[in-house]
């Protein structure tokens, strides 16, 4: 157990310096850069003032060694600065990351409610009229733009109940009912997204353990149905779908990125559109970073949770 | 006596069955019934490249003229689906909208997976060390969620359609080197493959001759289901203005945030371009689906 967990370590630190290099790299290539952007306004740039900003900024050093004052920063526990408001970019970002874990928190909620009752009902009753139905909905769900169903859900909820959701952040402190409100509406948008993708896991895995013949044996002992589903079935098919829990937790943050866009909400993915709009660097470098580490935490996560489940992988390595 | 290199003639690979016309009907009309909801989902796809190729015969209005006297119209018989903010025509623009989600979905599709193909081709194929880092280097690819990635590449690369098309494409190539590794490593403990080995032929040559033609099937399946996908983040892309540039009229744009400013009083400005992407990638994953189905009947059920 501890090589396992060792070893899945050890990997999650070469990616996290993998990945800092190719995000780096990648926000190197821009043409132009935050001086070019503030000073798109005047639409000239005098060379020698754009030098000596360049300058200030640190800009103007070789690639490497930005690369290795920034890793440098990063160890010291400094974040940067923003270029564009000129503030240090954690003080920034601080307060843009509960709202974003909230969300996704929530989400992940509402699609593993949804999803999970959804597969097992769907793998019972296989080929039947609900299975169809529920695999269209479901589909349907995979097929929508999460931003566009955020919309037409404020949008129904405007014409019809003639209700508008609160568009500026509520803080839980200020009104605990209208912060629920309000996070309640973009969860269900994306969570009905990442239930459609646990359902279908959910789905097959419960099809192919049912197929076991420990299963087949449950039968012919004359076990009714529930106890086969419930205690032999659901437990060997739990495995992957904990796996796609966890992914799609880490990829939540793709669908997060436009939703709080729509609803407005002040969080770190939307701070990343707007910083990335504004080539402003030290935030977008450490926002990407912090999502990469999001992910490889939550994929080492199901890692060892899948060792913890399921005990043949942890003697395996 | 010359001696001809024996590889050079012999033929590993099963020679390809005569497709008559009628076979392609019976396997055409087989599909139908099987799979209704595959066949579904495949006409759909056609009605919108239909769309596309002929966006200029099914145009009502010019897409990017705009009209300041006819703003926010409802739909009615001038406009059929209305007019944006800027009396710009919804239904030419929805229509000539699918052309440009197609180029850039199934180019961004074709793009990556081709390259990812290759890459796990080879990667699977050559195994080892090489396997190992490539594998590494993908892992590191992939751990960005698709938008972030795309967003962070397109703009890097700046707005025009040829940078759309790499920025989504880059996602997807670690997803297809994962695939079509993973049917690699099977294909290549095949007792052909060993033959061929045996007989001597270079491994370039086996790899590309004799394993590739083989990971088709699973090839196929990948790019169905990528598509879907592209063409959301091409929505995503241009929804939040990193997308392809004006003029060309695009879906996601046309959901835009400023044009949902005017949602409440227009709600046919956010209703059908939605619902036009919506249609677009139900199609394709309903189509995938069913093709995955058909292909490899292991993972039914899924």
């Amino acid at each position: 157990m501890k090589t396992y967990i060792a070893q899945r370590l050890g990997i999650a630190v070469l990616t996290l310096f993998g990945m800092s290099v190719v995000i780096f790299i990648l926000l190197r290539l821009a043409p132009g850069d935050i001086v070019d952007v503030l000073f798109s306004a005047a639409g000239y740039v005098n060379p020698e003032e754009k030098q000596a900003i360049l300058r200030e900024l640190g800009l103007d050093k070789p690639y490497w060694q930005q690369y290795v004052d920034w890793l440098r920063q990063i160890f010291s526990g400094d974040l940067g600065k923003s270029y564009r408001y000129d503030l240090p970019a954690w003080q920034i970002i601080k307060p843009l990351v509960p709202v974003t874990v909230e969300l996704a928190i929530l989400s992940t909620i509402v699609s593993v409610l949804l999803g999970v009752p959804a597969g097992i009902v769907s793998a019972i009753r296989q080929d039947s009229t609900l299975d169809y139905v529920m695999r269209v909905v479901s589909l349907a769900g995979l097929s929508m733009p999460s931003f566009w169903l955020g919309m037409v859900i404020i949008l129904a909820l405007v014409s019809w109940l003639a209700w508008i959701p609160p568009l500026i952040y509520v803080s839980p402190r200020e009104n605990l009912w209208l912060h629920a409100v309000q996070f309640l509406l973009p969860a269900l948008a994306v969570g009905y997204r990442s239930s459609a993708l646990i359902m279908r896991i959910t789905r097959s895995s419960m099809l192919e353990v049912l197929r076991e013949d420990y299963i087949r044996t449950a039968w012919a002992k004359g076990q009714n149905e529930r106890a086969v589903v419930w205690r032999h079935a659901l437990k060997n098919a739990v495995l992957p779908v904990v796996t796609v829990i966890g992914i799609e937790f880490a990829f939540l943050i793709g669908g997060l990125v436009v939703t709080e866009t729509v609803f407005n909400l002040p969080g770190v993915a939307r701070f990343l559109v707007e910083a990335i709009l504004w080539r402003d660097y030290p935030v977008v470098q450490n926002l990407v970073m912090f999502i990469a580490i999001v992910v490889i935490l939550s994929n080492l996560a199901v890692d060892l949770l899948y060792g913890v489940l399921d005990p043949r992988v942890r003697y395996a390595s | 006596m010359a001696v001809r290199p024996v590889g050079a003639e012999i033929e590993l690979t099963a020679p390809a069955r005569s497709v008559s016309r009628a076979s392609m009907v019976t396997t055409l009309a087989r599909f139908v019934r099987k799979k209704p909801l595959g066949a579904a989902g495949g006409a759909l796809m056609l009605v919108i490249l239909l769309t596309a190729v002929f966006a200029d015969v099914l145009q009502t209005h010019d897409p990017i003229a705009t009209e300041a006297a006819a703003t926010l119209a409802r739909p009615g018989d001038d406009h059929w689906l209305g007019t944006d903010h800027l009396g710009r025509d919804i239904y030419s623009r929805i229509v000539h909208g699918a052309r440009v989600s197609l180029m850039v979905g199934t180019g961004s599709t074709l793009l990556g997976s081709v390259l990812g193909g290759v890459i796990g081709l080879l990667s699977g194929y050559a195994g080892g060390k090489t396997d190992l880092i490539a594998q590494r280097l993908l892992d590191i690819l992939q751990g960005l969620p698709l938008l972030v990635l795309a967003l962070v590449m397109a703009a890097s690369l700046g707005p025009s359609v040829p940078n759309v098309i790499v920025a989504i494409s880059i996602p997807i190539v670690p997803r297809a080197a994962r695939v079509i590794r993973a049917s690699v490593l099977s294909i290549r403990e095949m007792q052909y493959i060993e033959a061929a080995q045996a007989l001597g032929l270079r491994h370039l040559r086996i790899a590309f001759r004799h394993v590739l033609p083989n990971t088709v099937g699973p090839f196929i399946v990948l790019c169905t289901a990528q598509l879907g996908a592209a063409i959301l983040t091409e929505a995503a892309l241009s929804f939040l203005g990193l997308g392809v540039p004006e003029p060309y009229p695009s879906w996601g744009r046309m959901l835009s945030v400023s044009a949902a400013e005017y949602a409440q009083k227009a709600p046919h400005l956010v209703l059908f371009p939605g619902i036009a992407i919506s249609l677009a990638v139900f199609g394709a994953n309903l189509f995938g689906d069913a093709l995955r189905d058909t292909l490899d009947p292991r993972l039914r059920g899924a």
